[in-house]
């Protein structure tokens, strides 16, 4: 095991990006144009940076697996953007957001990282506004903010319900200006299958055309992985259906650290499981708490009536229904951070109150805001305000302007109008903290391969706070890799273009030929679902919102067994060199198998509570999450030829600006 | 419920193609019209039959993926949703359902249900951006405040996620309402307005060069359409287009 040199550099917290950039060796505007970086993913990390490298004349390759760049599952972020821009003067600054989000990762990020991303927080919104993002205003023409868990100020920029929409097509803007200029070479319905090594610096990437099958060499002087997040190891998730860790995990076996994978997000607000043909779980944003009240019934008797179908909620009177993140969490109630309201939600729905069919499900309920804004907008325009079906229709009318298209995606989705009876919802896998290790430079442990994004584990330590995604991957991708890649690419100003005829990029192609005819040549009888599937259910059932040493040596034991099986069994239909869906899913469920291990391991191996990571041995009285100082470092794991025996490096965390304390939300 | 299914069947853009009647049994009202496809991929991938290529990703109807052609509808017959938002509690016991790729000269099928939508994002390469760099040196956001309800107009338009429901509706292949949305969302701002005139002008002749067709004023497509694109776009890129026309230098 070694120690993780993580080159921070020297100087005071709030100084040490501005010294950092002002003393970075800088690539010149002529020899830009000889260089050529490989971007692996266009939603808001892979699109920014991949507009901003071309903007600074670096020859930009640009891949995604979907028919075009704009349809990366960015796009389904919905709540918002923090950014501490202050505009609501409600006391919002650098060092809060900063403060908040450490605190809100349960002291298990890295503190210089996250106080950068403070930062440049301010500088997105600027960015994103001039791109024509159209974001809420107020009747003053001026930017609206609100309120996301985990904090006590109002610093969430949005665009209604599809905030990640808005953003991402400005990022895709941004690109297809790049792409006109011919700054950017766009390889959509593109799979990277493979990196490549040469001389120990990352120079490119094997591809496979997914509508042609033929299989490609790209050769860079850098690789940049902004691929996302490996959520869909769980096969439910709120990712999309071709979500996937490959590109994270076929670095991670050339050599790239794995850091943190047990550090994975529930999200406690996802519409719940319906069926076993379920093929995705449908996130309802965050957002929505700042309105919705969550509760469940106090008494059982109820819990049974409503499940029989004998009671309707609506018909529960306040005093019996427990509004248990009130009840518990009276200082942030309603908005605590995702961890704590996921576990909230099992622990009433494990002691039988659930209110649904499978006992899974918890209700958030608008009734009371919509009474609240709709006497505000009776009292404005001066009309009758205990008109009580004036007062509804009002309010209604504010809740829609608001949530309207998360209130018809639910509608639609469970067929229930949620202005006229609560929600139901349930935790669902949303977001993966952990990911490819980094240094300050967004460099892996590969020279010349970066990670941004949600690929990359820095920033959001055990539990990210909501409306911190698209932040972290705008601030990677406009604002700093751009900087730091340059660094590194100003000894390659001489090197010139990289061949793809080498040695390393033949054996690259030929591992990737060879497992993709072994998929086409297999004999096997099930479908590639059929093992994602059960590799789900054994990660939801003992490596998902609390999790135990005994239940984790099984899930290890378990998902070897899947995948043994799966080489031995799995049927992939079609041949290799046309269009075929299956023969993708294959690859990507083959390293789903192998990262959940080490998943498993990883969470065995931290014997602490600590922000979305839940282990039942280490809990305190009130059952909250027993962080151990012992574990304040970060988990990096080396790959050594099979997950099962991946060899642990450590990175110590040190907070000298921040101290670290019980987190606490009551 | 059971359902008799008629799905197009493509080998690759070149071969001919046709419809292949499926029979499927088991399918629930909470289902997807996705899942009850996962449903019979599955059920043709273990009998060693080639499953049904379709594109999908997001399934929560906001990535403009899905597509299909549903009895003749685009995203088939429930109004505002996609296809992966439409659920089998829209169709009866003993239903037949016909699906079909998107149809337009402009959309090549790839494989099966599956098009290729590149033409649009060629429109967006010649004029759908504002040449601002990602420099960080803009101005700050609240420095010009723009008018809430040219702002939410802009959003509103903003919302097109690019599925092509529009053009394979359109009895033209005109591909007028994805264009004058991008137009719209960015005339209706102010950062918008500089390039405005040579945005229009490029966009237009690029879905000129794609082979879609021209705007009849029908209507089908503010009727198909997922996020309720309204047709006043189309009527605000013509101003504009008429305007760039005649006031132009370029």
């Amino acid at each position: 095991m070694t120690v993780l040199n993580s080159r921070v550099p020297e100087g005071p917290l709030a100084d040490k990006w501005t010294n950092h950039k002002n003393k970075i060796n800088l690539v010149n505007p002529a020899n830009k144009r000889l260089i050529d970086v490989i971007v692996v993913g266009t939603g808001l990390a892979g699109g920014s940076a991949a507009a901003t490298l071309a903007e600074l004349g670096y020859n930009v390759k640009a891949f995604c697996y979907q028919d075009s760049p704009r349809r990366a599952h960015s796009i389904a972020a919905q709540g918002g953007i923090n950014a501490a821009k202050n505009y609501q003067g409600d006391g919002d600054s650098t060092y809060r957001l900063f403060y908040d989000t450490v605190k809100g990762g349960d002291y298990r990020s890295r503190e210089e990282n996250v106080y950068r991303l403070a930062e440049v927080s301010a500088n997105i919104i600027d960015q994103c506004v001039a791109q024509g993002v159209p974001f809420a205003r107020d009747y003053g023409g001026l930017l609206d903010n609100r309120s996301f868990g985990g904090v006590l100020v109002s610093r969430t920029f949005y665009a209604k319900g599809q905030t990640g929409q808005q953003l991402l097509l400005g990022c895709y803007s941004a690109m297809n200006r790049q792409i006109a200029r011919g700054k950017i070479a766009m390889y959509n319905r593109h799979e990277m299958m493979e990196l490549v090594i040469v001389d120990g610096k990352a120079r490119g990437i094997i591809a496979r055309n997914l509508v042609t099958g033929e299989i490609e060499r790209h050769s860079a002087h850098a690789v940049v992985i902004a691929s996302g997040g490996y959520g869909n190891v769980f096969y439910l998730s709120t990712n999309a259906m071709g979500s996937n860790v490959s590109a994270a995990w076929k670095v991670h076996k050339k050599g790239a650290f794995f850091a943190n994978p047990c550090f994975t997000q529930i999200h406690p607000t996802c519409i719940p499981v319906s069926g076993d043909h379920q093929s995705k779980l449908t996130l309802m944003s965050e957002s929505l708490r700042n309105d919705g009240r969550i509760w469940v019934p106090k008494k059982m008797e109820d819990v049974k009536a409503i499940r029989e179908g004998r009671l309707k909620p609506t018909q529960i009177a306040e005093e019996d229904r427990d509004y248990y993140l009130e009840r518990r969490y009276p200082a942030f109630g309603n908005l605590v951070p995702r961890d704590v309201a996921s576990r909230a939600a099992k622990e009433r729905c494990d002691a039988g109150y659930g209110v649904n069919a499978t006992g899974e499900a918890v209700y958030l309920d608008f009734a009371s805001a919509i009474q609240r804004y709709g006497k505000e907008q009776a009292h404005i325009h001066g009309l009758d305000e205990n008109d009580k079906d004036l007062v509804k229709k009002l309010g209604t009318e504010v809740v829609k302007s608001k949530y309207g298209n998360l209130f018809q995606m639910y509608e639609k989705i469970v067929d229930q109008n949620p202005y006229e009876t609560p929600m139901m919802i349930y935790p669902a896998v949303h977001y993966t903290m952990g990911g490819v290790w980094v240094d300050y430079n967004l460099m892996t442990t590969i020279p010349g391969l970066y990670a941004i994004g949600e690929a990359n584990f820095s920033d959001h330590g055990a539990n990210r706070l909501g409306a911190s995604a698209l932040m972290q991957g705008l601030a990677d991708g406009y604002f700093v890799l751009p900087y730091t890649i340059g660094d590194y690419l100003s000894a390659d100003i001489r090197t010139g273009k990289i061949p793809t005829n080498l040695p390393e990029f033949d054996a690259a192609e030929n591992a990737v030929k060879e497992q993709i005819n072994g998929f086409v040549n297999n004999k096997g009888s099930k479908s590639v679902d059929y093992f994602h599937k059960r590799l789900g259910k054994v990660m939801w059932d003992k490596v998902g919102m609390a999790r135990n040493a005994e239940g984790l040596k099984q899930a290890i034991e378990e998902i070897r067994a899947i995948r043994e099986e799966f080489w031995k069994d799995v049927r992939v239909p079609g041949a290799a060199n046309e269009y075929n869906e299956e023969l993708a899913k294959a690859g990507r469920v083959a390293d789903f198998l192998e990262l959940g291990e080490l998943f498993a391991i990883d969470a065995l191996h931290r014997e602490e509570s600590c922000g979305g990571h839940f282990r039942e041995e280490y809990q305190t009285a009130e059952g909250e999450a027993l962080r151990r100082p012992e574990f304040q470092y970060v988990a990096a794991w080396e790959y050594t030829g099979n997950p099962g025996e991946a060899i642990m490096h450590k990175e110590p965390l040190e907070y000298k600006n921040i101290e670290v304390k019980e987190r606490s939300y009551k | 419920m059971k359902l008799k299914l008629k799905i197009w069947r493509q080998k690759n853009a070149n071969d001919k193609g046709k419809l292949v009647d499926y029979d499927i049994d088991g399918v629930s009202g909470d289902m997807s019209f996705l899942e009850m496809l996962d449903v019979l991929n599955t059920q043709l991938i273990e009998k060693g039959e080639e499953p049904v290529a379709f594109d999908h990703d997001c399934r929560e109807g906001i990535c403009g993926t899905c597509s299909l052609f549903i009895n003749g509808e685009a995203h088939g017959p429930d109004r505002l949703v996609t296809t992966c938002q439409l659920h089998m509690r829209k169709f009866n016991d003993g239903d037949t359902i016909y699906i079909e790729p998107f149809r337009a000269k402009a959309f090549p099928v790839v494989k099966d249900l599956v098009v290729d939508r590149s033409a649009f994002d060629r429109i967006q390469h010649a004029g759908g951006y504002i040449s601002v760099n990602t420099s960080g040196n803009t101005q700050d956001a609240n420095a010009i405040p723009i008018n809430k309800e040219h702002a939410d107009k802009a959003f509103d338009a903003a919302t097109c996620i690019g599925c092509g429901a529009c053009v394979a509706t359109c009895k033209n292949s005109s591909a007028m309402l994805f264009v004058s949305a991008k137009v719209s969302q960015f005339a209706l701002l102010p950062q918008g307005k500089v390039e405005a005139k040579q945005r229009v002008l490029n966009m237009v002749e690029q879905m000129d060069k794609e082979g879609f067709g021209n705007c009849t004023n029908t209507g089908a497509c503010e009727v198909e359409c997922p996020k309720g694109i309204s047709l006043e776009n189309i009527a605000r890129m013509n101003r504009e287009y008429l305007a760039a026309s005649f006031t132009s230098n370029t």
